[in-house]
Order: C-alpha cells, then sequence, then structure tokens
C-alpha cells in the first residue's frame, strides 16, 4: 500500500511534517509537495468546486461559488480583482490559522496564487493579526514572500498587512474597510467584497486554512480531497483544542472525527463542549463525545464546526460563570456602531453577571431570552447572531446551573479560576 | 414588486419616528431601536412607510425592492 505524502486517507496533510517550531522554507516545501503545476483558471474553480471545499472561516460558504461571484463581477463593473487572505483570527479559542502560516507559509501562499490565477487576480494582501499574538506569524509570512519573490515568482504580488488583533476585524467587510485606510470595523452591506472591496475592485476574502486545502487540491485533484471526511464536509479539518482536555492545540483531523477521539477519553466526559468558538453552540459532555466534528452530525446537537475551535469545560467549573465572562467579553467587541448590539449585549453580559452573582430576580433567564431574540439579526455584521447562538446554547445545556444560580446565589464552583480565556490567545500552540 | 423595509444600524440613532408613522411594521426596542417587520410592504401602507423612510433624520430606515 502506499503510505507515501501522496496517500490519499494519510493524515496529516496540511500540518505534514510541520513539526516542532520551525517555519518550512521555500525548498522543504517544494522537496516535500513538489512543484505547482500552472493549471488554467478555469481548471482551478472546477476543481476547487468537485473537491467540495467550504470555507474554513466559519460561515462553511463553498470556496468556488466565491470565486464565481468575483469572477462575475469582473466582467460586470470591470476592474481586476484583488484576493485578501484573511488571518484576521481575532478568536480567543482559536490559532489555527496563524499556525498554518507560522508553520507551513508556502502552503497558504500557493493556495493564494492559485485563487488569484482563478479568479484573474495579480495582487495578494495577506493579513495578519497585529501585536504579540500575530509576531510570529508576520515573520514567517514576510520571509516566504521574499524566498518566493527571489526564486520563483507567483504571477500576482504579495503583501502582508497586518490588522487589529480583535474579535471584529476578520469579517469581510470589516476586513476591506481597513485595508481601504479606514477603521478595521463592519460596514453595512451591500456592496459586499465581491462586488466592491479593496480599492473599490472585486475581491476574494478566503481564509488561511482554505487556501492551504487548494494548494493540495490542486496538487493532488478533488477526489484524493474527498478521499477523507464526509459527502458534505469533505477532507480533513484543523482544530484548534483547548480546556479540560488531555492534549490542547491544534490537530488536522478528518472531518467527521468523533469530539471524543479529538477530546481524550481518559479523563470521562466533559461538563460541556463549546463547539464553534464564542460563535458557537456548547454541546452537553456525553453527547459531545459521541457527535462527529462535521455540520451534518453536529446539526443535531445544535452545532456547527465554525472555524473549528472546540472547547471542553471540564466539571470543576462553574458553567453560569464562565458564560458571563464570556458575554461580557462579547459586549466589549461589539465596534460600538449598531444600537441593538452595543445595548443589547451590554444588557445581556449584565444581565448573565447578575443572575451569576445571585442578584437577578427569577425572571433573568427569560428576560435573556427575549432581549436575544430581539438583538439578533440586527445589526450590520454577525456579531449579535453569533453572540445570540452562544447565549441560546448556553440557555439550553446549562438550564440547571442558570436555574440554580437564581434561586441559591453563587455556587462553590464560582471561585474556582477563570477557565475561558478572553483576550488575547493564550499559548495554545507554543 | 414587493417593498421590504431595512434599517442601516449603522446610521441609527433611535430616534423613533418611524415606530411613529408606521406601528404597523415596527416597533421599538428597549433602547429604543426599530425592530422592523420583514414581511413585504402591503400598497395601502405604502405611503405611510414612504412618509416614516423621509421622516428619519439619519436616512436609516430603507425601502428596498428585495429582502435582505
Ligand atoms: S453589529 Fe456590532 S460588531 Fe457588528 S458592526 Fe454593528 S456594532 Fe459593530
Amino acid at each position: 500500500m502506499n503510505s507515501g505524502p501522496n496517500d490519499a486517507t494519510r493524515l496529516p496533510r496540511l500540518l505534514l511534517q510541520a513539526r516542532g517550531e520551525g517555519t518550512m522554507t521555500l525548498a522543504e516545501h517544494l522537496q516535500l509537495r513538489g512543484e505547482l503545476a500552472t493549471s488554467d483558471p478555469h481548471a482551478i474553480v472546477e476543481a476547487i468546486a468537485d473537491a467540495g471545499l467550504r470555507g474554513r472561516g466559519g460561515a462553511a460558504f463553498p470556496t468556488a461559488e466565491k470565486m464565481r461571484a468575483v469572477i462575475a463581477n469582473r466582467s460586470r463593473v470591470g476592474g481586476r480583482p484583488i484576493v485578501v487572505v484573511n488571518g484576521a483570527e481575532g478568536e480567543p479559542v482559536s490559532v489555527k490559522d496563524r499556525f498554518l502560516l507560522e508553520r507551513v507559509p508556502h502552503l497558504v501562499l500557493d493556495g493564494a496564487a492559485l485563487v488569484a490565477r482563478g479568479v484573474g487576480a495579480r495582487r495578494v494582501i495577506v493579513t495578519v493579526p497585529d501585536g504579540d499574538d500575530g509576531r510570529r506569524a508576520q515573520r514567517a509570512v514576510g520571509q516566504a514572500v521574499t524566498e518566493r519573490a527571489q526564486h520563483r515568482p507567483d504571477g500576482a504580488s504579495v503583501e502582508v498587512v497586518s490588522v487589529p488583533d480583535r474579535f471584529v476585524t476578520g469579517e469581510e467587510s470589516a476586513l476591506v474597510q481597513a485595508l481601504n485606510g479606514g477603521p478595521a470595523v463592519p460596514t453595512f452591506i451591500p456592496p459586499r467584497p465581491f462586488e466592491r472591496g479593496v480599492e473599490r475592485r472585486p475581491t476574494l476574502v478566503s481564509n488561511v486554512e482554505t487556501l492551504a486545502h487548494v494548494a493540495l487540491i490542486i496538487r493532488h485533484g478533488p477526489a484524493w480531497f474527498r478521499a477523507l471526511g464526509t459527502a458534505g464536509h469533505p477532507g480533513s479539518l484543523l482544530a484548534t483544542v483547548s480546556g479540560a482536555v488531555e492534549r490542547p492545540g491544534v490537530w488536522e483531523i478528518e472531518s467527521g472525527t468523533p469530539l471524543g477521539a479529538l477530546l481524550g477519553e481518559r479523563s470521562g466526559s466533559p461538563r460541556a463542549v463549546l463547539v464553534g468558538g464564542y460563535f458557537g453552540s456548547w454541546v452537553s459532555g456525553d453527547i459531545a463525545m459521541e457527535t462527529g466534528l462535521d455540520n451534518e452530525s453536529l446539526a443535531h446537537a445544535g452545532a456547527s464546526v465554525g472555524a473549528g475551535a472546540v472547547v471542553a469545560l471540564g466539571a470543576d467549573a462553574c458553567s453560569v460563570s464562565e458564560v458571563a465572562r464570556v458575554l461580557g467579553y462579547l459586549a466589549g467587541e461589539s465596534t460600538g456602531q449598531c444600537g441593538p448590539c452595543v445595548h443589547g449585549l451590554a444588557a445581556i453580559a449584565a444581565k448573565a453577571r447578575a443572575i451569576a452573582d445571585g442578584s437577578a430576580d427569577l425572571h433573568a433567564v427569560n428576560q435573556l431570552t427575549a432581549w436575544g431574540a430581539d438583538i439578533a439579526g440586527r445589526g450590520a455584521c454577525r456579531h449579535p447572531d453569533g453572540a445570540v447562538r452562544f447565549l441560546s446554547s448556553s440557555l439550553r445545556v446549562f438550564a440547571a446551573e442558570f436555574d440554580d444560580h437564581m434561586r441559591h446565589g453563587p455556587c462553590d464552583a464560582c471561585l474556582a479560576p477563570p477557565s475561558l480565556p478572553i483576550g488575547p490567545t493564550p499559548a495554545l500552540t507554543r | 414588486m414587493s417593498v421590504h423595509i431595512r434599517v442601516n444600524p449603522i446610521t441609527c440613532e433611535a430616534h423613533g419616528l418611524c415606530a411613529e408613522l408606521l406601528p404597523e411594521r415596527i416597533h421599538l426596542d428597549d433602547w429604543g431601536y426599530p425592530i422592523v417587520d420583514g414581511r413585504p410592504v402591503p400598497r395601502e401602507l405604502m405611503a405611510h412607510a414612504r412618509r416614516a423612510a423621509e421622516a428619519c433624520p439619519t436616512l436609516a430606515l430603507l425601502l428596498e425592492r428585495e429582502p435582505r
């Protein structure tokens, strides 16, 4: 049996030989992966479509469809498209995109060059979080771009831009506005980036991991890509695993792998597992361990993969306090532009805090539910919707704990140190 | 042709005139911002809808042909 790097069922794919702390050089990358055959633009789009690749930034939108929308606008409004690599991973419990940029930047840049060719772009902008969290990724990508310029021109110019390390920065319209010299906050749409983006050109904004998959799909073909994963969610995926788990970090798994295998079953079921990060949903521990990490399986548990952030809450943590902290964080990450988001999230966070502190009345949970329903869908971006998704699953999965806090005040576990990270990303991968 | 009401939440400043002028389709949340009924505006309400959109001091109330 073939067990070389091209064996379709072998894992890891993206993280093959991405060991240790180092960055794979261009020479190492080419030796491992081989040269990219130059493909015709149409063939690139078709291969991505046949592979069934969906965006790995959270929304799971089919990548080929997004490319076609850019291509359609190119002919409609004119103007050469621009490709933006979305590395603005502001989610505190996700580090997989930075991990790719730090370890295998050439795989990401290959993917960017390919989609640029596919949509007819000559300019690629790679965005990376600023500050300490993004520094290693910035350096690795910067060096990789220099290496490529010297040895094998891509046909597109590539620049690296650092963007604010905030939760909302990765929202496409925020990223586009930042690259146009404005603040990194969402804009009212339309126009959407594929209609009018950076420099008013049709702009393809694509997630880092998505592009790394593109680099392998074009090398090995759609059938190779589909040899792993489920029909609806083909391929491998990167999960950032943290919290009460045996092995925190970034793991590449076959999509559809049961969460139990990812979290490690030795320590028993966690109280609950948050799937999809802080815009995601809680699944109670025993159900989660049996559920596959793919959108069809997770739908039965009211969750979705999102950007692949998985956080286990241990039995010794207080779910109500943890939820209140995260809601406070999300309220603080509102960009302050839309009334329902600003006031609604602040009110929700304060009420959740009051429940945790034992100072809320018995209607507090109903009030949270009503406010959540009120603000969903009413921001310029999906920030309130994501926060409400997190809130509703919290109220569902931790119903007994919320009720207990409303009736009896703080529990013993409320005094435990906080376990869900908020703010700058902890050293998950270091 | 069906017309739908949409609010630009970035420019909306909770003046609340729209809810007064078009209570059949708009009510205010706990902070004074409009919650809009997403169904198409029937012909008999069109004049009111147009007046509500024109009365908004920040022109945040939009009448659109397609639902978004
Ligand atoms: S919904 Fe919230 S985060 Fe999104 S643009 Fe409006 S204020 Fe900013």
